[in-house]
């Protein structure tokens, strides 16, 4: 039971939501797409039991056999190669690793190089596994990484996939294969600017679906009213409480740290499993 | 022209909101949103001319012709972005596609072409001062592209020798690209631990350009010991701290109602003139 | 100057030619510029990457040609293609207001020299080179890394 956990805004308290989630579970996985900025790592210490690096493939030349066909360079979309004086270059930070120049060679004179782009760990806390992906600084895209993250997660346990903030295609892909989907929302303009463009997502991708509504104040909450507008069904209200940031701010699991939030947690985790039952096919039982 | 852009790393810590205020504060005559996969700028600035739209094309999507299909597998074996489907005959998935065009080279039957395909919306509002901004349809890569298109765009205001960039969160493509070729970049952090290490990496990737670079703390007083710990950061590091903006309901009210902080009495309000006033100092020199 | 056109004509075997080509240099050199139009009366382009048109101007024949830049519309690695161009087009300098760190070091492995223009009018940026009145382009930006030019 794969569980993604989106807001489209940053900051609205997705690896909050996912982190207490994945505790109050227990016996779950965590999964931070998040690979530009991971956080959940912060809060749960894991015991790192596996580390493995993420390679991109950067194509190289042999050039005893290169003919000067230019046929490589004439192929590539993204300008990544050139021939000058007799040599071809290759520009690494514009390769999008696509293979199509090793392919096309008609020398077979192209063959691939690994380039590190990044890393994920395999870690424990609790009972459940705790997966991070993080990208290296420079790097532009860390859809790979994430694919590979998600690669082999059985269905035995909850799942809980920590996304990162947008729509792009990183979300695209921390979310597609996803059994169901919570969003997270903040009652502010922007946040319901931005809710509602993964709104469109979840539904572009039939993935059934929640809200949380986090930060609540007193008084009127644009999230609120876009839920009940849309018939989105809201899964949980979670106040704006002082002492919740400061929890938050120090990476602390509040369901650990306080009965109130292990209790608000449990609630909305048993209330994600009744409409996982109505919506999807699963009849999840932990 | 002089080119300040707002980063923070970590989602939702203030750029948008240190940003509106920026634009106020100094009248600038060009700014853009760069946040294309989740613009908000628009939301509180007020826009005094009708807004001129435009497509942007991303890069081109393979489409496959399933009359011309023979079912060989070929396009499905050797795409590296698993962007071929093949259950019920063969599809190209628009979202996966990256454009490389190894499927169309590889296809003995001409089935398969690259079309251009619509990646984003752009707008642009051109009234006294210039307004870039652009909205990425949902799933789209090549962000950076994009980002530089908005970019573009405030050239568009000959007269202004400064502009203020909006910027998005984290360290990937559309980051690096709007860090391109500007002058100052200020960080926007959130004294939390996540937050102080999204800072460290996106510092990190901005040093990488050859740019000035300043932070200054939102919500500061949520948590005054993190606040602290950024502050001590910065100051090992030679990074210059321009400034904290402490937490304020009234903030929230500001932008729901689509003002800036400067725009009403409030404690961010005066907190974010200080930060201004420090930053162009830096920018200026 | 004078060691580059050697080496660019390393192909050639016959010495005496070699020396023939040395002495000369000074005539023969073949100049890109990135314009904005078909005009030598015309405008430098501020873009490299993506100008629209490159002229060709040839020293010796004091004759110049257009050509059109498909590097423009490259969504990506335009200033790479572009490089590309100029290479292939076999120019030996090239004039610019600005380069990208990628596109630059296409050009400085064909060795071609990259001069910064001094306004944008084409016909003076070429006075000002035959007065050697340019200097060479420094501040190499960095690349948009497959993103496009500002």
């Amino acid at each position: 039971m794969k569980i993604a956990v989106l807001s489209g805004k940053g900051g609205t308290g997705k690896t909050f939501i996912s982190v207490n989630l994945t505790y109050v579970a227990d016996n779950s996985n965590y999964i931070d797409c998040d690979v530009e900025e991971p956080n959940g790592h912060l809060y749960f210490k894991p015991e790192i039991v596996k580390r493995e690096k993420v390679y991109a493939k950067i194509p190289m030349v042999d050039k005893d056999r290169c003919s000067g066909c230019r046929r490589c360079v004439e192929f590539c979309k993204f300008n990544a190669l050139a021939y000058i004086k007799d040599n071809v270059f290759v520009f690494e930070d514009i390769c999008h690793s696509c293979g199509g120049c090793m392919l096309l060679c008609p020398e077979n004179a192209i063959t691939e190089s690994d380039k590190d782009i990044g890393e994920i760990s395999e870690g424990v806390f609790n009972n459940s596994t705790i997966y991070t992906g993080i990208l290296n600084t420079g790097e532009e895209t860390g859809v790979s990484i994430i694919k590979k993250l998600l690669n082999n997660i059985g269905d035995e346990h909850y799942t809980f996939i920590d996304c990162p903030p947008g729509s792009s295609c990183s979300v695209m892909e921390s979310v597609k294969n996803a059994d169901y989907c919570i969003l997270v929302a903040e009652p502010t303009l922007f946040g319901v600017h931005n809710f509602n463009m993964v709104y469109k997502l979840v539904k572009l991708f039939d993935i059934p679906f929640g809200a949380v509504l986090n930060k609540c104040l007193a008084g009127e909450n644009p999230a609120e009213k876009f839920c009940i507008e849309n018939n989105i069904k809201i899964l949980c209200k979670i106040p704006f409480e002082n002492e919740l940031g400061k929890l938050n701010s120090n990476a602390e699991i509040a369901s650990q740290k306080k009965e109130k939030y292990l209790s608000l947690f449990s609630s909305l985790l048993k209330t994600i499993e009744e409409e996982v039952k109505n919506e999807t096919a699963f009849d999840f039982k932990r | 022209m002089k080119q300040l852009l707002i980063l923070s790393g970590k989602g939702g810590t203030g750029k948008t909101t240190v940003a509106g205020a920026f634009i106020k504060l100094s009248n600038v005559k060009a700014y853009a949103d760069c946040d294309i996969d989740a613009p908000n700028l628009h939301l509180i600035m007020e826009q005094g001319s009708k807004p001129e739209n435009s497509d942007y094309y991303g890069l081109n999507k393979a489409v496959i012709d399933k009359n011309k299909c023979i079912k060989c597998n070929l396009c499905y074996e050797n795409c590296r972005f698993d962007a071929i489907n093949n259950c019920d005959g063969y599809e190209a998935n628009i979202y996966d596609c990256e454009g490389c065009g190894v499927c169309e080279a590889l296809c003995p039957s001409s089935a398969i072409s690259l079309v251009p395909y619509k990646a984003g919306d752009m707008t642009l509002y051109r009234g006294y001062k210039v307004f870039s901004t652009a909205e990425l349809k949902m799933g789209s890569g090549n962000s950076g592209m994009l980002v530089t298109e908005v970019k573009k765009k405030m050239r568009l205001a000959s007269d202004a020798d400064f502009s203020i960039i909006d910027g998005s969160p984290g360290i990937g493509c559309p980051v690096i690209a709007s860090i391109s070729g500007v002058s100052m970049v200020l960080i926007v952090a959130e004294p939390s631990l996540s937050g102080i290490s999204d800072m460290k990496r996106i510092i990190e990737t901005a040093e990488r350009f050859n740019t000035k670079i300043a932070v200054c703390v939102n919500k500061y007083d949520t948590n005054t010991e993190n606040n602290e710990k950024i502050k001590k950061f910065c100051k090992n590091n030679n990074i210059k701290f321009v400034g904290e903006i402490p937490f304020d309901k009234k903030a929230v009210e500001a932008v729901n109602n689509g003002l800036t902080i400067v725009d009403i009495d409030c404690a961010a309000g005066d907190a974010v003139r200080k930060v201004y006033k420090e930053t162009i100092k830096i920018l200026s020199n | 100057m004078i060691c580059k056109k050697i080496l660019t004509y390393a192909g050639y075997k016959n010495i005496i030619q070699l020396s023939a080509y040395a002495a000369n240099v000074e005539d023969i050199m073949r100049i890109a510029i990135p314009v904005d139009e078909k005009n030598i009366k015309g405008n430098v382009c501020v873009s490299f990457g993506r100008a629209p048109y490159f002229m060709f101007y040839d020293t010796e024949k004091d004759k110049s040609d257009f050509i059109n830049n498909s590097a423009a519309n490259s969504q990506g690695g335009a200033g790479i293609k572009a490089a590309q161009i100029i290479v292939d087009n076999n120019a030996d300098v090239l004039i610019t207001p600005r380069c990208g760190d990628n596109a630059a070091e296409v050009l400085k492995a064909a060795y071609i020299t990259i001069y910064k223009t001094k306004n944008n009018l084409i016909e003076d940026n070429l006075k000002n080179f035959k007065e050697e009145k340019l200097s060479l382009l420094t501040e190499i930006h960095e690349g948009f890394h497959g993103h496009g030019v500002k």
